[in-house]
């Protein structure tokens, strides 16, 4: 699976993109936060501002209930600032 | 003419500026009595932290971006009488006075493209997934999100 970051978050995880293979019992985008917070501090430091991150799967909005596959592209960023 | 979905729309975004009367000219050959244009543009000042700023970075989701204005533009489409919409959005460093978004609609009678404009405007600030740093003294700082954008789309809740 694909992960996208941006703006803040993407500076306090150190990049902006990243593989991985989702562990059989990571299911939806709950799962994989708590899968990440469990990787390293950084994504702590982040996740735990979770009011702050919008979340998108396959580029379209989605919540942390979304179910998630091998084949997606996840992204987390901040509220929109745009226009 | 009934409201549709099949009028002439084009989403660009881009670093290169824009020109208006260009974009005009285009949005005139739709068969149209009446263009809205709305112009954003770069700040010099930053009112909630009370600060100048010497410029501005945009960064953005690339092909989610497309997407979302698309989804915003084909509802105001649904909406209103219009005969064609352009979204051109920059995106890169830009400077204080620089232009940002251009959001032009055509459309019979004025209006429907004043609403449809402004309808576009409001969901693009809140949705489209566009992100600003400003730097001012070889410093960074990512703008905050606005509540008063997400207020401004209650209005257009039917």
């Amino acid at each position: 699976m694909v992960i996208k970051y941006f703006s803040w978050i993407k500076e306090h995880i150190g990049k902006s993109e990243e593989l991985i293979e989702l562990p059989d019992n990571v299911k939806n985008v709950s799962e994989l936060i708590n899968y990440l917070n469990n990787l390293n501090d950084d994504y702590k430091k982040v996740f735990v501002k979770k009011d702050l991150i919008k979340i998108a799967v396959n580029r379209t909005y989605c919540s942390v209930e979304t179910k998630i596959s091998n084949n997606d592209e996840i992204a987390f960023f901040p509220p929109v600032t745009g226009g | 003419m009934d409201k549709k979905t099949t009028i002439p729309f084009k989403i660009k975004i881009q670093n290169e500026d824009f020109d208006v009367s260009e974009e005009t000219k285009i949005l005139r050959e739709n068969l149209t009595g009446a263009i809205v244009n709305f112009v954003g543009v770069v700040r010099g000042f930053d009112e909630r932290n009370n600060s100048l700023i010497d410029s501005m970075t945009l960064e953005h989701y690339p092909g989610m971006t497309e997407l979302e204005i698309e989804k915003i533009v084909k509802q105001s489409c649904e909406r209103w009488n219009i005969t064609g919409v352009t979204v051109i959005h920059r995106v890169g460093k830009l400077l204080p006075s620089d232009q940002i978004v251009f959001v032009g609609v055509s459309a019979k009678h004025r209006q429907n493209a004043f609403d449809s404009c402004n309808f576009i405007m409001d969901w693009l600030k809140t949705k489209a997934p566009f992100w600003k740093v400003e730097e001012n003294n070889n410093q960074k700082k990512w703008v905050d999100y606005n509540l008063s954008d997400d207020e401004a789309t209650k209005k257009w809740v039917v």
